[in-house]
C-alpha cells in the first residue's frame, strides 16, 4: 500500500477514542464512552476541511487525538506518509512541528503571565532554535503575518482586545512553521465585526503559507465560507462528507439537512427545523442508526443494528444513512 | 492604587523584626549568651537595661533582638521547605491525576488528621534538639494546606487553553508545570506561605517552651518564656518582652498574608486590567 | 386608548459612575414596542444592549443608574414606581431571560418549585395549585416528561433544557413584555432553533411583546419585524428587519451585514473577501466626540468628528443617525 500519497497530507483510518466511565476501585460496571467511534478522514494539501456537529459529538476529542494529546483506542493516523498512531506523547515534539492548533477562547488560551515574546520564543528554543537573531527574525516574521506590530511583542495578553488575542494565538500556532493547523471554533468567541478579520486572515495565511486546515465549527455560515471539504459528525461518527458545494447545495443525510435548516434565515420569518431533542448520551447510544430518535425520516429499519455504513452515493460524496435517496 | 492598611502595618511589623534580627550585633548592648551577671539579676526595665534582666542577669533587650534571628530562620526556612514539598506534591498530583493523585491525597488527609504540632513534637523527640532538627520537624509537618491549594489550582488550570497549547507545542510535563501552571498559582501560595510562616514562628516558640526546640542558653523567644515561668508574678518583664515579640511577628505575618491576598487576588487583578 | 404602545422609551440615558464622574453608557435611546410586537436590538458586545434591558426592568445597580429620559410601560412611568410596585411588575408583566440560565436559576431549588413560585408570588395561588401549574408550564415549553422534570435541580439539566425552564418561569404569568437577552448564544444551532420557535409560538399565543437582544443579525432579522442597531450606547439605525439586510443605511449596519458569512452566499456569488470593521467598540469612558462611530467608519469626514449626527427619518420608514447615510 502506498502511504506516501502525494496529495494527502493527513489520513485518518478507523480512528476511535473510548473513555472508561464508572467502575474503578469498588467494583461497579466499567463502561466505555465512545467519544470518537471509527472515523475516516482525508486532508489534502492546501485544503480546509470543515468539521461540523453539535457539541458533545466528539469534535474536540478527534482534534486532540490528531495532535497526539489523546491516545486513540484504535485506528491509524498517517501524517505525510508516516504512521504516527499509538505513540501519543512520545513524538509530541515531532508532531508539534507538523501540526498545531488554534483555540476557541482567546482569553483562556494565552498564559496571562507571559508576554507575547515569551509565548513565541519558548517554543522556538524548545525546538532547537537558539540564535538570538534567528529567534528575533522569526518572531517579527510571524507577527507581521498575523497583523501585529513587533513592538507589541513585549506586552501581556490583557493589554490586547479579543481579536488581537486570537491573532496572538494564531501566531503561536504558526511559529514552528507547521503544515497543518487545527482550528477549534476559531471565531465563535469573537465579536461579529472581528470575526470577518480573523476569517480573512486565516484564508490569507492558508494561501501564502501553503497551510492545510481542519476547522471545527458549529457556525455553518463560516464553514461554508472557509471550507473546501466538509465532514458532518454525529455521536462520534462521520455521517456525511463531501465537497463544500455538495454538502451545502445537495445535502443528503437528514442530520445535515436539519443543521442547515436550523440556521435562522434573515429573509424570512420562519424556521425550517425538522429535528427536536438533543444529542443522546454517548454512553448509551441508540441502536442501529444513532440519529434515528431525532430523525424526521426514520423508519423501522433505522432502529435495527448494525449501524449503517458510510457509503459513496456519488464521487466524493459519502453518506451514512440506510434510506439515502428515498427522500426528496 | 491605594495601599491597604493591613499590608502596610503587616509589612512594617515584619520589616522591624527582620531589621532587628539582621542588626542585632549592632543594636544589642551585651552578648546574649555570655554576659550573665548575677549581680544584676531580675533588674526591672530602666535606664541601663531597657527591657530589664532575667534570673541570670542577662539583658533581655539584647536577647530579644538575637531571638528574632532564630525565629525568622525557623519561620522562613521551615515554611520554605513546606512550600516546596506542598507545591511539588500538589502540582504533580493535580496535573497527572491517577494513582499518584490518590496517593498524594491520602497522604495529605493523613497529615491533616494529625495535629502538626503533635507530629513535630514526635519528630523532635526522636531527633536531638537543636536548630536543624527544628527546621526538619517544622518543615515536614505543615505542607498539607499548600499541597491542597496547589492541587486544586493545577486541576482548574490544566484545562485552560494555554496549557493545551503548550502540550501541542511539544512541551514536556515538567516544563508545563513549571512554566504554565506554577506562575499562575503563585499568588495564593505566597499568601498561604506567609500565613504559615507565622504559624511556624508560633510552633517554634511552643516547642522551645516545652524544652524540645532551641536549647538554653541560646535566646529563642520560646525558651525565654519557658525560663521565665517561675518569675511571671515577681518579674513579669522577663516573659512580657519575648511574648510581645512573638505577638508582633505573628500578627505582622498574618496582616501581610491578608494584604497580599487582596492584591494577588486574580479578580482584583482583572479589575485593574 | 388601546392604540397606545405597550412600552415607550424616550431619550433614555444610563450613567456609568467611575469615581466622581458620570459617563453616558447609553444616551438618547428612544423606541417603542407595541402590544405583541417583537423588536430586535443588535450590536457588538459592549454597545449597551444588556444595560438598556436592565433599565427597562428596573434592575440597574451601582455603578450604573438611569440618568434621564422616560420609560413608559402601559402608560405608567416606571421611574416613578416604588421598589415594591416595581417588584410586582417584574415577573408578572415584564420578565427577562438571560444568556446563561444557570446564573438566573437557584441551584438549590428544584426547577418545578422555581416555576411554582411565580404563581404563588404573583397570582396568589396555593403551593399545591402552583406545583400543578408548574407541570403544565414545563409541558408548554416542550420539556419531555414534565412530571418527572419538575423535581430536577438546574445542574441536572442540559443548557437547552435550562433555557426552557427559564422561559417557563418568564412566561408563567403571561407577561406583556419579555426581555430576551442573547437567550440562545450559548446553545447549539439545532437547540437554538427550537428555543427561538418556542419563544415565537408562546409569545404569539399569549400576545406577549418581545425585546430580542442578540449580536446575531441573521437571528434578529428572522425573529423580529423591526430592528434597532446599537453602537456605543446609541441606536444608530432603526428599520424594518428586511431593510436592514437589503438596504442598510448606517455605515455600521452595512459593515455588520457585509462582515457576515451568510449561509448560501458562497454558493450564489463565489467566495469574496468579507468586509472588516477596523478597531473595537470603545469603553464607555472613551466614547469619541462627534459621531461615536467615526474612528471606525470608512465614510467619515470632518463633520463626523465635529458634530454629533441627529436622527434622520428615512422615507420608507425607520430612522438613522448618520451625517452620510445611504
Ligand atoms: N477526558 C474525557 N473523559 C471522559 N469523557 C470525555 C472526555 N473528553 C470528552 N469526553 C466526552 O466525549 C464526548 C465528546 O466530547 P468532545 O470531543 O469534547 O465533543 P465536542 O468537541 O464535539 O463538543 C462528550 O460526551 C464528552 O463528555
Ligand atoms: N456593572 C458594570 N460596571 C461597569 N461597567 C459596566 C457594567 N455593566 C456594563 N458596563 C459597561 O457598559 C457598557 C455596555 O454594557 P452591556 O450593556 O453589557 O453591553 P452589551 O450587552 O451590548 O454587550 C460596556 O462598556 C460595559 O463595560
Ligand atoms: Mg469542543
Ligand atoms: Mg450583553
Amino acid at each position: 500500500m502506498n502511504e506516501t500519497h502525494g496529495d494527502t497530507i493527513m489520513r485518518v483510518e478507523n480512528l476511535a477514542v473510548h473513555f472508561p466511565m464508572g467502575g474503578g476501585l469498588f467494583g461497579g460496571q466499567r463502561r466505555w464512552l465512545h467519544a470518537v467511534d471509527g472515523v475516516d478522514l482525508e486532508l489534502k494539501r492546501g485544503e480546509c476541511l470543515g468539521l461540523v456537529g453539535e457539541s458533545g459529538c466528539g469534535k474536540s476529542t478527534l482534534a486532540l487525538s490528531l495532535l497526539g494529546l489523546q491516545a486513540p483506542t484504535r485506528g491509524r493516523i498517517i501524517l505525510d506518509g508516516h504512521d504516527v498512531s499509538g505513540s501519543a506523547g512520545k513524538d509530541r515534539k515531532d508532531r508539534a512541528r507538523f501540526a498545531q492548533m488554534v483555540f476557541q477562547d482567546p482569553y483562556s488560551s494565552l498564559n496571562p503571565r507571559q508576554t507575547v515574546r515569551t509565548t513565541l520564543e519558548a517554543p522556538l528554543r524548545l525546538h532547537g532554535v537558539t540564535s538570538r537573531s534567528e529567534i528575533d527574525d522569526r518572531i517579527a516574521d510571524v507577527l507581521k503575518h498575523v497583523g501585529l506590530r513587533t513592538d507589541q511583542a513585549e506586552r501581556f495578553p490583557h493589554e490586547f482586545s479579543g481579536g488581537q488575542r486570537q491573532r496572538i494565538g494564531i501566531a503561536r500556532a504558526l511559529i514552528l512553521r507547521p503544515k497543518i493547523i487545527i482550528l477549534d471554533e476559531p471565531v465563535s468567541a469573537l465579536d461579529v465585526s472581528i470575526r470577518a478579520q480573523i476569517i480573512n486572515l486565516l484564508l490569507e495565511l492558508k494561501e501564502t503559507l501553503g497551510l492545510s486546515y481542519v476547522m471545527i465549527s458549529h457556525d455553518l455560515g463560516v464553514v461554508e465560507h472557509m471550507s473546501d471539504r466538509v465532514a458532518v459528525m454525529y455521536l462520534g461518527r462521520i455521517v456525511e462528507t463531501g465537497g463544500w458545494e455538495t454538502i451545502f447545495t445537495n445535502p443528503q443525510h437528514p442530520y445535515t439537512r436539519a443543521l442547515i435548516a436550523a440556521i435562522p434565515d434573515p429573509f424570512s420569518r420562519t424556521t425550517g427545523v425538522k429535528i427536536t431533542g438533543e444529542i443522546p448520551n454517548p454512553l448509551n447510544p441508540p441502536t442501529g442508526c444513532g440519529f434515528h430518535p431525532r430523525c424526521p425520516e426514520a423508519r423501522d429499519i433505522c432502529r435495527i443494528p448494525p449501524a449503517p455504513l458510510l457509503e459513496a452515493i456519488a464521487e466524493d460524496h459519502l453518506v451514512r444513512c440506510r434510506r439515502v435517496g428515498e427522500f426528496a | 492604587m491605594k495601599i491597604r492598611a493591613n499590608l502596610l502595618i503587616g509589612g512594617v511589623l515584619f520589616a522591624t523584626v527582620i531589621l532587628a534580627g539582621i542588626l542585632a550585633p549592632l543594636l544589642a548592648h551585651t552578648d546574649p549568651v555570655m554576659d550573665a551577671n548575677l549581680m544584676f539579676a531580675e533588674e526591672p526595665p530602666g535606664g541601663e537595661f531597657w527591657f530589664g534582666t532575667d534570673a541570670q542577669g542577662r539583658d533581655i533587650y539584647s536577647r530579644v533582638l538575637y531571638g528574632a534571628r532564630i525565629s525568622l530562620t525557623v519561620g522562613i526556612v521551615s515554611q520554605l521547605i513546606n512550600t516546596v514539598i506542598g507545591v511539588c506534591l500538589g502540582l504533580s498530583a493535580g496535573y497527572w491525576g491517577g494513582w499518584w493523585d490518590d496517593f498524594v491525597n491520602g497522604l495529605t488527609n493523613l497529615m491533616l488528621a494529625i495535629p502538626s504540632l503533635i507530629f513535630a513534637l514526635a519528630i523532635m523527640a526522636i531527633l536531638t534538639p537543636g536548630l536543624t532538627s527544628l527546621l526538619i520537624a517544622l518543615g515536614l509537618t505543615n505542607w498539607s494546606f499548600t499541597c491542597r491549594l496547589a492541587r486544586a489550582s493545577a486541576l482548574s488550570l490544566k484545562s485552560q487553553g494555554y496549557v493545551q497549547a503548550a502540550k501541542v507545542l511539544g512541551y514536556g510535563d515538567i516544563r508545563i508545570m513549571l512554566t504554565q501552571l506554577l506562575p499562575n498559582m503563585l499568588g495564593p501560595i505566597i499568601v498561604i506561605g506567609t500565613l504559615g510562616m507565622g504559624g511556624a514562628v508560633l510552633a517554634e516558640a511552643s516547642l522551645s517552651f516545652l524544652g524540645l526546640g532551641i536549647r538554653p542558653p541560646f535566646p529563642s523567644w520560646g525558651s525565654m518564656l519557658s525560663d521565665a515561668r517561675d518569675q511571671i508574678t515577681t518579674a513579669p518583664w522577663i516573659s512580657v518582652f519575648p511574648g510581645l515579640a512573638i505577638f508582633m511577628t505573628v500578627l505582622g505575618l498574618n496582616l501581610l498574608g491578608d494584604g497580599l491576598r487582596d492584591i494577588l487576588d486574580p479578580q482584583s487583578r482583572t479589575r485593574r486590567a | 386608548m388601546s392604540q397606545k404602545p405597550l412600552l415607550e422609551v424616550e431619550n433614555l440615558r444610563i450613567d456609568l459612575s467611575i469615581g466622581d464622574t458620570k459617563f453616558p453608557a447609553v444616551q438618547d435611546v428612544s423606541f417603542t414596542i407595541g402590544r405583541g410586537e417583537t423588536l430586535g436590538l443588535v450590536g457588538e458586545s459592549g454597545c449597551g444592549k444588556s444595560i438598556t434591558a436592565l433599565a427597562l426592568i428596573g434592575l440597574l445597580r451601582h455603578p450604573l443608574s438611569i440618568g434621564g429620559g422616560i420609560i413608559r410601560f402601559d402608560g405608567r412611568e416606571i421611574q416613578s414606581l416604588s421598589p415594591a410596585q416595581m417588584r410586582q411588575l417584574r415577573g408578572d408583566r415584564i420578565s427577562m431571560i438571560f444568556q446563561e440560565p444557570m446564573t438566573a436559576l437557584n441551584p438549590l431549588s428544584p426547577v418545578g418549585r422555581q416555576i411554582a413560585e411565580m404563581f404563588v408570588l404573583h397570582k396568589g395561588a396555593s403551593w399545591r395549585d402552583a406545583e400543578r401549574q408548574a407541570v403544565e408550564a414545563l409541558a408548554s415549553v416542550r420539556v419531555p416528561a414534565p412530571e418527572r422534570r419538575v423535581k430536577d435541580y438546574p445542574h441536572q439539566l442540559s443548557g437547552g433544557m435550562r433555557q426552557r425552564v427559564m422561559i417557563a418561569i418568564a412566561l408563567a404569568c403571561s407577561p406583556d413584555l419579555l426581555l430576551a437577552d442573547e437567550p440562545t448564544t450559548a446553545l447549539d444551532v439545532t437547540v437554538q432553533a427550537e428555543i427561538l420557535d418556542l419563544i415565537r409560538d408562546l409569545c404569539a399565543e399569549r400576545g406577549t411583546a418581545v425585546l430580542m437582544i442578540s449580536h446575531d443579525l441573521g437571528l434578529i432579522a428572522n425573529m423580529c419585524r423591526r430592528v434597532g442597531v446599537m453602537y456605543a450606547g446609541r441606536i444608530v439605525e432603526e428599520r424594518a428587519a428586511e431593510d436592514v439586510f437589503r438596504a442598510p443605511s448606517h455605515p455600521y449596519t452595512s459593515g455588520l451585514v457585509a462582515s457576515l458569512p451568510l449561509l448560501g452566499a458562497r454558493a450564489r456569488q463565489g467566495r469574496h473577501r468579507l468586509m472588516e470593521i477596523a478597531g473595537v467598540v470603545p469603553p464607555v469612558a472613551a466614547f469619541p466626540a462627534g459621531c461615536r462611530f467615526h474612528p471606525r467608519c470608512r465614510a467619515s469626514t470632518e463633520i463626523c468628528v465635529a458634530a454629533d449626527p441627529e436622527v434622520t427619518l428615512l422615507p420608507n420608514g425607520g430612522s438613522v443617525r448618520c451625517h452620510h447615510h445611504e
